[in-house]
């Protein structure tokens, strides 16, 4: 079997039918225990305090935020080449998802950075990064909104999702470009290195990203399925007005 | 049980609260638009069944 079938509407709701209680009640089960471990069960650090909790919401947010754009980025080629509308309306349905983990990223940043940092905000080149990504994020959005031809609101949002895929991978690696600011380099690839991150973190803060990929997922199959049943109502009701 | 989160109490709760809200404001405003076109699909295709049965 190929695995362009599920590019069919009527294969990929069947499909998605069927595994979204089993993901949406795994996506529950993982995300409560990955925070409820991280919140009541972790130790202070020596030198962050509690405010360490906060990693597991910050590292995941910000990790799917830039992930969830990369996936778009697949869906959107795979609509440019291929031409199949559920890999551009899986696109479409990312988005949101995409943006409210930009927005949680941005605003716990915030909240750890200020006890930290003593600032809310820095024009440090990693916050500058994801506040573009942000903004891609909402342009990608209106964009989709604004066109009322669906092929061409797919063709338009995807040459939008090649751009801001600059800024995407910017938010990743800034880090690494611009050696300067007060943002670190990852937390998660540090295991293995002379300031690993400590198992007690180390553990919660896996379960915690598999939630919210998991998440992501269920969020990203539920909307494609929203997105495909308003293009069959827009068929429908062209259907109507021409008689 | 709640862990002493001592001057870092704003910055933890306000961290989870945030997302918390954030997250059901996505499920919330998904579940919104999902019943909305489900019943606008459903009543589409009862009239066009109409239409089609006249």
């Amino acid at each position: 079997m190929s695995i362009w079938e599920y590019a069919n509407p009527k294969k990929f709701m069947q499909v998605s039918g069927r595994v979204l209680p089993w993901l949406t009640g795994l996506a529950a089960l993982t995300l409560s225990l990955g925070l409820v471990w991280g919140f009541f069960f972790t130790p202070e650090d020596y030198k962050q305090g509690s405010t360490v909790k906060i990693l597991f919401l910050h590292v995941p947010a910000a990790m799917m935020a830039i992930n969830a754009w990369v996936m778009m980025l697949v869906a959107s080629l795979i609509w440019v080449i291929r031409r199949h509308h559920v890999s551009a309306l899986a696109a479409r349905a990312a988005a949101p998802a995409g943006l409210v983990f930009t927005l949680i990223a941005l605003v716990t940043g915030a909240l750890w950075g200020q006890p930290m940092w003593n600032t809310w905000w820095e024009w440090d080149p990693r916050l500058t990064s994801f506040l573009i990504l942000l903004l891609f994020y909402l342009g990608y959005i209106a964009l989709w909104s604004a066109i009322e031809d669906p092929d061409t609101a797919a063709d338009l949002t995807s040459v939008l999702c090649m751009v801001g895929s600059v800024f995407a991978v910017l938010s990743r690696y800034a880090v690494k470009f611009w050696n300067q600011g007060l943002h670190q380099d990852s937390t998660i690839l540090k295991v293995g290195e002379s300031d690993p991150l400590d198992a007690a973190y180390y553990v919660p803060l896996v379960v915690c990203i598999a939630g919210f990929v998991l998440f992501f997922v269920v969020m990203v199959l539920v909307r494609t399925r929203i997105w495909i049943r308003a293009r069959r109502l827009g068929a429908l009701l062209a259907r109507e007005r021409m008689g | 049980m709640m862990p002493d989160l001592g001057k870092y109490a704003f910055a933890v709760l306000g961290s989870y609260g945030a997302t918390a809200l954030l997250l059901a404001g996505l499920v919330g405003f998904t579940l919104w638009q999902r019943a909305r076109v489900k019943q606008a699909l459903a009543e589409a295709e009862a009239r066009l069944e109409k239409t089609d049965v006249r």
